[in-house]
């Protein structure tokens, strides 16, 4: 070794022992805390602890927060809170749990499910909560355990608020409803959050913002005796009461649209096209959420399963419908923009349609065509073969990215969980999902919203408040503002501007006024007595198709094949502040039976009138 | 300056038993250290489980296992360590990314990896390999090492940290970190840059806390006021400070800790085993306990004064001061010094995951203390 290398590793060692002996320093000082810790708590703190854990004990009490009031925009109430006794049991103070159960379940007529479900929610829960055994008391039930409470030590009945929506099936959809805390729920809670609360947002407004509803969970450290009896209160830490909600959504319009869809199931969604505020949201047909608070009966919750009118199902969220005509003037803007047409350039329309070299014929819904027809003529009347040779022209991969723009194929983000994101196809698209390339034909009758094209009811009523902004995109958002110590409502989420020419717009617009507004309309029949314009779009979506050269007769069909009918439309025309779009299942006709529902929205809104 | 194998004072001469010592390389006070503080681990474990033999038993079994390997490890020789320091580190990154994309499609559970048979946590690997090549990178550096060398251990670090915490769990990433962090503190980073990184560190930190989940952050805030939250983590540091406070100077006495007994403390066989230590034996029976520890410690920080080669030295003071920060980080978590995390004492808290790691780390300080070459004195 050279003397060099002997003098480095010397350095080497030397350094390294320093370091070490830092080390030792930090390390004695660290130990010197822990000690320091340990004769304050064991020495000096000896007495307060021997007291407090030879004589007494310190239990913590939960003590749950009240869950926010939900209201609508005039200050309904949608979601309130009303007391309920409940007959509670503290595990830890009953002596043989098994006998008092038994006791118990003869005393009230209380049923092996209230057992089982007790049974579940204490292995949820530590043994010095106060857990439910069964809620809703009835006065009979309240009075005979009355007489013996004595003889039952660590039971009790409680007060404690219940959830419940006054308006029941009308808002089901929308504001949700809040249900038993369940085991998958447990592994998504912070425990110590919701000791002591029972329920939790299962779907609707009640989910999306359960953190906003719940509040935050108090507690009371309570001095005990030898029996687990309350001597005293040591410190407590109140309750942060959840955060009242006051939604967009106008109880008013509910009704008018679930009376509005009358014999039909369907969807109706409203918004306020220049916030994204939805005014309304239907789904038919809905069920009453109140039973779920208490825990439904299974065979109740059976029937509402297998019901073929399938009650449960959110239309308006995850109903995914072929839009039909609706979508005919985002094409045409889509012709308009991207595209090389001319709005005032004349296409013949025989009634039907054929692609070069082949010999099926794709039709016009009237027989014998429209004749000569420009844009705004194909809009109004809602020519078929116009719209199948402009997606043709255009080609489905641009007419899909134009229509990507207006929210087709996406999730809106609205403020409810459990959106369908719908489809609009591509090229990609399918071959993603098929083994099969895209055909022209495809392409085809995608331009009268066909095929593989599916939309969910909030998805149109955005495309449609995007078309009434001339292109500001906006997110439907069902909370307004939310009012308590628990939290704000989160920031609006406003998208960007579609960059397209007004006076595109101006045409299109034009031509969906003329729907509603000219003699040749598809929607004219819900035009007496409008005091504004409303520009709409009818559509009628083919469940089935017909085969070729047969005709499409409604009386033939059963009820279950019928087309579905849907509108779209905002109003004012010139100045919107409501955008709808409205499915009715089986409808048959968009204009006969969509429009109508749309109109009825729309006047209540607009004129604070019934229709 | 002569060398013993931990028998001082026998002469020059190497007795018979020196011989037999020599040759299955273990270090004697090392073992005897661990034996005792297993030993004790078992009697507090005892109470702990409420009289469990078959906690009891498990833990035993477990132990044996992990001395085992310990043994078995400390007859290799610190050169294959260095060799395969590397490759340890390597397999270990897979494992980790592959627990991330196997979680990732299991939704859930992402800190294990299934074996068929054995379930293990690929992190633990990462608690030895990651000092160790950091520890093998930077003895080949000059000393203090140029600002690139750091930037390059700094990267051995950051990605199983990364991988780690990305789990989620927070707490052993900070561990294997500070296992990394110690060995470029060791190998003699300039204090400049020290004060530079701390620095940046601290800059980073309101980013960092972008990042945690929403209960991380909690546990955070709950530590600077532990009574907000009385209910879940609050609730066993309420109840572990009556334990502790209750047992006093001298203790209740073996099972006769009542806060333990009756079940007040929660998870006391695991990470609060240290309460019941405080209950039962009291402030003597904690400074005993203690007093184990620091001796292990001591007798691994003289290994590691002694270790002949730059990588030995960095690795057996970087193995050393880790498993101080273990013990201290639980202890001082137990009492209330420290904010909650799920981290067990060591050898003594119910539960086998890390103790085969720890031990093997044993194994490896027996290894670099047995296979010194004799310099002459």
């Amino acid at each position: 070794m050279s003397v060099r290398a002997v003098r480095r590793l010397q350095n080497d060692v030397r350094v390294f022992q320093a370091r070490i002996a830092f080390s030792v320093v930090l390390l004695l000082l660290a130990v010197a805390a822990l000690v320091a810790r340990l004769v304050y708590l064991q020495i000096v703190g000896h007495e307060h602890y021997a007291m407090l854990s030879q004589d007494n004990r310190v239990k913590i009490a939960p003590l749950p927060p009240t869950r926010g009031i939900v209201y609508d925009r005039n200050g309904e109430v949608l979601a309130d809170n009303v007391p309920s006794y409940s007959l509670e049991l503290v595990p830890e103070r009953i002596d043989d749990l098994d006998a008092t159960l038994a006791e118990l379940q003869t005393l009230l007529g209380l049923s092996d499910e209230d057992i089982r479900r007790f049974r579940k929610l204490q292995s949820q829960h530590k043994s010095f909560e106060s857990i439910p055994l069964k809620m809703r008391l009835e006065e009979e039930q309240i009075a005979r355990f009355a007489v013996k409470q004595p003889f039952f030590p660590g039971v009790q009945i409680n007060v404690r608020m219940i959830r419940t929506y006054p308006y029941g099936e009308l808002t089901a959809h929308a504001v949700g409803y809040v249900s038993r805390i369940s085991e998958a729920d447990l592994k998504m809670l912070d425990p110590s959050l919701y000791s002591g609360t029972y329920h939790i947002g299962k779907s609707g407004i009640e989910k999306t913002y359960e953190t906003l509803l719940h509040g935050k969970t108090g507690h009371q450290e309570l001095e005990t005796n030898v029996q687990g009896r309350s001597i005293g209160v040591l410190n407590t830490v109140p309750p942060v009461p959840g955060a009242d909600l006051r939604l967009s959504l106008d109880i008013t319009l509910q009704q008018a649209a679930i009376d509005g869809l009358g014999e039909y199931n369907g969807a109706v969604v409203a918004m306020e096209p220049a916030t994204g505020r939805v005014l309304a949201f239907v789904s038919k047909p809905s069920f009453d959420p109140n039973p779920f608070v208490y825990g439904i009966p299974k065979a109740d919750y059976d029937r509402l399963q297998s019901s073929p009118d399938r009650p449960l199902y959110n239309r308006a969220l995850r109903g995914v419908y072929p839009p039909g005509s609706t979508v005919k003037p985002f094409e045409g803007l889509a012709g308009l923009e991207v595209g090389d047409l001319q709005a005032d350039r004349k296409v013949s329309c025989p009634g039907y349609f054929q692609l070069p070299n082949s010999s099926h014929q794709y039709r016009d819904w009237r027989k014998g065509g429209h004749g000569a027809v420009d844009l705004k003529s194909a809009i109004t009347q809602s020519c078929d073969v116009y719209f199948y040779k402009l997606a043709l022209s255009l080609g489905i991969d641009k007419l899909s990215e134009f229509m990507g723009r207006f929210g087709f194929g996406k999730r809106t983000g609205i403020d409810i969980p459990g959106e369908l994101p719908g489809v609009y196809p591509s090229k990609e698209w399918k071959k993603k999902h098929s083994k099969y390339p895209w055909f022209p034909g495809e392409t085809v009758i995608t331009g009268i919203g066909q095929g593989y094209v599916g939309v969910t009811p909030v998805q149109l009523a955005r495309a449609t408040a995007i078309l009434a902004n001339r292109g500001r995109v906006v997110i439907p958002r069902l909370l307004d503002a939310a009012q308590g110590e628990a939290g704000a409502a989160p920031e609006e989420a406003v998208g960007d501007n579609l960059a397209i020419a007004p006076e595109h717009w101006d045409t299109v617009i034009q031509a969906m006024i003329d729907v509603v507004h000219s003699a040749r309309g598809t929607a004219k029949s819900i035009a007496a007595g409008l005091s504004y314009h409303v520009a709409g779009k009818t559509g009628t979506a083919q469940v089935f198709s017909v085969g070729q050269g047969q005709k499409y007769r409604e009386s033939e069909v059963s009820k279950e094949m019928r087309d579905h009918a849907l509108f779209i439309a905002f109003a004012p025309a010139e100045q919107p502040r409501i955008a709808v779009a409205v499915l009715a299942e089986h409808g048959g006709h968009g204009g006969s039976v969509a429009a109508p529902v749309a109109r009825a929205v729309m006047e209540r809104y607009l004129n604070g009138r019934a229709p | 300056m002569r060398y013993d194998y931990g028998l001082a004072g026998l002469g020059a001469e190497q007795t018979r038993f020196e011989r037999i010592m020599k040759r299955i390389h273990i270090d004697i006070p090392l073992f005897a250290g661990l034996i005792t503080l297993s030993g004790v681990a078992l009697v507090i474990l005892y109470s702990a489980s409420a009289q469990s033999f078959d906690v009891l038993l498990r833990q035993g079994l477990r132990l044996l296992l992990a001395m085992s390997v310990m043994l078995a490890i400390a007859q290799i020789h610190p050169r294959h360590f260095r060799f395969y320091s590397p490759m340890l580190y390597g397999v270990g990154v897979l494992l980790l990314a592959a627990v991330l994309v196997m979680g990732e499609i299991g939704k859930g559970a992402q800190r294990w990896l299934d074996l068929g048979v054995l379930r293990f946590q690929p992190s633990e690997i990462l608690k030895l390999a990651v000092p160790m090549t950091v520890a093998w990178y930077l003895s080949e550096c000059p000393v203090p090492p140029a600002f690139r060398h750091i930037a390059v251990a700094g990267v051995f670090i950051a990605i199983p940290v990364g991988l780690i915490a990305k789990q989620p769990d927070l707490g052993t990433a900070i561990l294997v970190g500070a296992a990394g962090a110690v060995v470029v503190f060791l190998a003699g980073i300039r204090w400049l840059y020290l004060l530079l990184l701390g620095g940046v560190g601290a800059g980073l930190l309101p980013v960092v806390w972008h990042f945690l989940h929403d209960y991380q952050r909690d546990r955070v805030l709950m530590f600077l006021s532990p009574e907000a939250d009385a209910l879940g983590r609050g609730y066993h540091i309420i109840q572990s400070k009556i334990a502790i406070g209750s047992g006093g100077f001298y203790g209740k006495g073996w099972l006769q800790g009542s806060q333990a007994q009756l079940e007040f403390l929660p998870e006391k066989s695991t990470d609060f085993i240290f309460a019941v230590v405080a209950e039962e034996f009291g402030l003597i029976g904690c400074l005993g306990l203690l007093a184990i520890y620091l001796f292990i410690i001591g007798r691994c920080i003289h290994i590691s004064i002694q270790a002949q080669d730059a990588y030995t030295r960095l690795l057996s003071g970087a193995l050393t001061l880790t498993f101080f920060v273990y013990v201290f980080v639980n202890t001082g978590m137990v009492v209330g010094i420290l904010p909650v995390v799920g981290v067990p004492l060591p050898l003594v808290s119910y539960g086998g995951t890390s103790m085969v790691t720890l031990l093997a780390g044993f194994g490896i300080l027996m290894s670099i203390q047995t296979h010194r070459k004799l310099l002459p004195g």
